[in-house]
């Protein structure tokens, strides 16, 4: 591992100020990934600035009567929450969904968001990867690829976003707030992550020096019947090979409102509108559910080792939709 | 003006004040380990995948292997050495003994000091991802094996000895729980109870 700089912030402005005047400094929440990245020299800061003391530990509800939630908050708090639990329970159910107990109580929401992929030639620097080496190449794309990308992945880069949390946070609407040293901004989650494109090592829009300062989540009744499903390798403690965050809002037998996002098959939690679209105003059917998967999945383009993806998606997306229909008509 | 990159520390273990000099690249794991002699904390993958170097940190189970040394300053640590009462067992340690909960032993401190934890989330009233209904008004969930199951997955044992794991875990819970109750008859029938849970 580098050595390091370690300075320990106490006020988001200070914080700021630290990570703006040094380019090779990063904010340090619960470590979970990047001191994972520093021992295998993935991640080489010269300055670590630790944010875990910062007063962004809160969850709050908002005016409108959506959620405020710092970014500091850590994945137990969050998935413990009772407003996350009754209001949008799919993020409660992504969020224990990912990594381990003990992992959740040190990691952090603002990291959750900044986590790196599990690709293997990402992780591993003695390998060709366009993401972590701009311009070295993607051996994924010929190699091992079975858990990559199917939807807007590129010949430059086929890696998938590993979090849990985010693909709900993308069902709903989740915007992310961020401190710079010239002032605050926001960004929708559905602009926060880049397009792959020629730049797979360009992962946010998130300025040089930004600080993720938290999140909200605007009101969304149809999250109240919302569930998030995840598929793996193994029954726990594993990645994602591919994952759904579903609400639906049937009013006789009709789809009112539905919210899909789908993990583990793009560089980005993949909202699923062209699904959202096909559903809304028809009928809450089995036929109808796989008709809209199929409608989100046109635009699928596998590789030879993960079209399995494709199908599983349907699936997902048919089972979850139709119990959340079941369960509303009960 | 260069950065240092060391830092004279104090951490609070088990109760106790230690002062030291750490590299900021030191994890806490190993400043437990090849600093303070505490070895009962184990190494096994040093990337957050096992759960060997499961520590408490401010109460709360965390894998000491992804925490830097440094950034453990003003935290409470409990390590596996900090758990007894002395010479007498905690509850958790003493179902792991009654029930095999291990065979060669080198996972055993850090599934102690998980199941500690997993025994004070479940009753804090966490849900897990195995919870049917992850809403607050549908009551705290059962600590079934499936439960104890999902909740202790951060530990692996490479021997294999997670059926008697899983018993150990749910006896202590039961003997957590009675303790706190003032029924003086209910520990056996708690126990007897967890026991017939988790051997379906």
């Amino acid at each position: 591992m580098r050595e390091f700089g370690y300075q320990r912030a106490s006020d988001v402005q200070g914080a700021v100020a630290l990570l703006g005047a040094d380019p090779g400094a990063r904010a340090l929440g619960g470590g979970t990934n990047l001191v994972d990245l520093m021992k295998t020299g993935v991640e080489r800061p010269a300055q670590l600035v630790d944010i875990r003391e910062l007063p962004l530990d809160r969850i709050e509800t908002t005016d409108d009567g959506g959620l405020r939630i710092g970014a500091t908050v850590t994945n137990s708090d969050l998935a413990a929450h009772p407003e996350v639990r009754r209001r949008y329970p799919a993020l409660a159910q992504a969020v224990l969904a990912g990594a381990s107990g003990q992992l959740r109580n040190m990691a952090t929401v603002g990291g959750n968001l900044l986590q790196r992929t599990r690709c293997g030639y990402f992780t591993d620097v003695t390998q060709a990867c366009n993401k972590r080496s701009p311009g070295s190449g993607c051996p994924a794309v010929e190699g091992e690829h079975h858990q990559h990308a199917i939807l807007g992945a590129s010949a430059h880069c086929v890696a998938v976003h590993p979090s849990d949390m985010g693909v709900a946070l993308a069902a709903f609407d989740a915007v992310v707030h961020y401190e710079t040293a010239d002032g605050p901004g926001e960004l929708p989650l559905a602009e926060f992550y880049l397009p792959v494109g020629t730049t797979p090592h360009l992962e946010t829009a998130l300025p040089p020096g930004a600080l993720i300062t938290g999140l909200t989540l605007p009101p969304a009744p149809v999250a109240a019947a919302s569930r998030y499903r995840k598929v793996r390798e193994r029954a726990s403690y594993a990645f994602a090979i591919g994952s759904i965050a579903a609400a639906l809002d049937v009013r006789d037998g009709v789809v009112h409102e539905v919210r899909l996002a789908f993990g583990a098959v793009a560089s980005r939690p993949w909202r699923a509108r062209e699904a959202e679209r096909a559903l809304t105003g028809g009928p809450a059917t089995a036929e109808a559910f796989g008709a809209a998967a199929d409608a989100e999945l046109a635009a699928a383009a596998p590789l030879p080792h993960n079209g399995y993806k494709v199908t599983l998606m349907r699936n997902l997306v048919v089972a979850v939709l139709t119990e959340l229909a079941e369960e509303a008509a009960r | 003006m260069a950065l240092s990159t060391s830092s004279a520390i104090t951490l609070h273990i088990n109760g106790e004040k230690h002062s030291l000099p750490v590299d900021h690249r030191t994890t806490l794991l190993d400043a437990l380990r090849e600093h303070l002699d505490l070895t009962g904390t184990k190494k096994g993958c040093d990337h957050g995948q096992c759960g060997a170097c499961t520590v408490l940190l401010d109460g709360r189970r965390a894998v000491s292997c992804l925490q830097l040394a440094v950034a453990a300053e003003g935290r409470a640590v409990t390590t596996i050495e900090g758990v007894a009462d002395g010479e007498r067992l905690h509850p958790v340690q003493e179902a792991f003994l009654d029930l095999d909960g291990y065979q060669c032993g080198y996972c055993t401190p850090g599934q102690v000091c998980s199941a500690l934890a997993v025994i004070e989330e479940h009753a804090a009233g966490w849900p897990s991802a195995v919870t049917a209904d992850v809403s607050p008004d549908a009551g705290p969930p059962a600590l079934t094996a499936e439960e104890i199951r999902e909740r202790m997955s951060g530990n692996l044992c490479r021997c294999g000895a997670y059926v008697s794991i899983v018993q150990a875990v749910a006896r202590a819970a039961a003997a957590t729980q009675s303790s706190n109750t003032p029924d003086s008859d209910g520990t056996s029938h708690a126990a007897d109870a967890a026991d017939a849970a988790v051997s379906a």
